[in-house]
């Protein structure tokens, strides 16, 4: 079980809602990942066409957690903003802390991200704050109070997958709370390897949404995620660097 | 009235007195709207008493697809 806070979750599997082809999609995408937590935006609603649709209204609320981001924000001052407007919903109580300090590479600013999360702490918010593969940064969060410590893979967006393997599992070997890998992970590999090096979970967006059948890929993201964890629970043999056989050695009938 | 709306110059009828009624007028009523009026949120057992005055800056926020 994944706990982020006071909440229980069978799935490892966060996933974005933005940037889908269709609403039909990602309904189908959403259900074929089996992701409990959904991630938002807050943006201003466009009041002279209330008839648009819009996602949220025709998800079942009670099958989901949504985790709404702070997307947009530079300041911490902006994030916390967002996320009260966010909580103002009466829908959620748990915040992605993301302040981006890089218009390029949307890397967070750590400054503004560890000052957002310390405000929204005091205010009783469920923080998640999406960081980069610091790990000093990564401790600091942590001993603010952060439920969960979300570091990138790679840039959003870029599918990259893991840059810095070594660095995650520093993060996710000192961590006390569940470390979560969000950002970059381009397929079901990254999701994988991001489990197998013993994350608590894999929030992911674009991988499934920009992918060209995002329901069968949303599946495929299902299946790393839940195969990862169980490799990183089994514990891998450690690499070698000759061969051992398999078979044994013994009772080898020469001719 | 004259209302400031995500940003946008908005004349609202007379009979626009309240929050409940400003999302009332727009067809938002039954919306996921969140609501902010100078700066401060409002929230949903307040949108009946909350006046607006000719000149408040409105925000209306909702959820929106995002990662």
């Amino acid at each position: 079980m994944l706990k982020i806070g006071p909440y229980e979750f069978s799935s490892r599997l966060l996933l974005g809602t933005g940037k889908y082809p269709s609403l039909d999609v990602q309904k189908e995408a959403v259900e074929a990942s089996g992701a409990e937590i959904l991630t938002f935006a807050v943006r201003r609603m466009n009041i002279f066409s209330p008839e648009q649709p819009n996602f949220l209204e025709q998800l079942d609320l009670s099958k989901y957690k949504l985790l709404p981001n702070t997307a947009g924000a530079k300041t911490a001052e902006e994030a916390v903003r967002i996320a009260r407007l966010a909580k103002a919903s009466g829908l959620c109580d748990m915040i992605k802390v993301e302040v981006i300090g890089c218009d390029k590479t949307l890397l967070p600013d750590p400054v503004e991200t560890l000052k957002a999360a310390e405000m929204l702490l005091e205010e009783g918010f469920i923080v998640l704050p999406y960081t980069s593969d610091d790990v000093v940064l990564a401790k600091r969060l942590e001993e603010l109070g952060c439920h969960a410590i979300m570091p990138g893979a790679s840039p959003i967006g870029s599918g990259q997958g893991i840059i810095n393997p070594l660095n995650l599992s520093f993060i996710i070997e000192q961590a006390n709370v569940p470390v979560i890998v969000d950002a970059g992970i381009g397929g079901p590999a990254d999701a994988a390897l991001a489990m197998e090096l013993g994350a608590d979970g894999v929030l992911l967006n674009t991988a499934v949404s920009g992918a060209a059948d995002p329901v069968k890929m949303a599946k495929a993201m299902k299946l790393a995620v839940e195969a990862g964890r169980l490799g990183y629970e089994a514990g891998r043999i450690p690499k070698k660097r000759y061969a051992s056989a398999s078979s044994p050695t013994e009772g080898m009938s020469v001719v | 009235m004259t209302l400031v709306i995500n940003g946008e110059t908005v004349t609202v009828p007379d009979e626009v007195k309240t929050v409940s009624d400003l999302l009332a007028y727009f067809r938002l009523d039954n919306k996921l709207a969140i609501v902010e009026v100078n700066v401060r949120i409002i929230q949903k057992h307040e949108y009946g008493t909350t006046a607006l005055c000719d000149g408040d800056r409105v925000e209306i926020v909702h959820f929106v697809g995002g990662g």
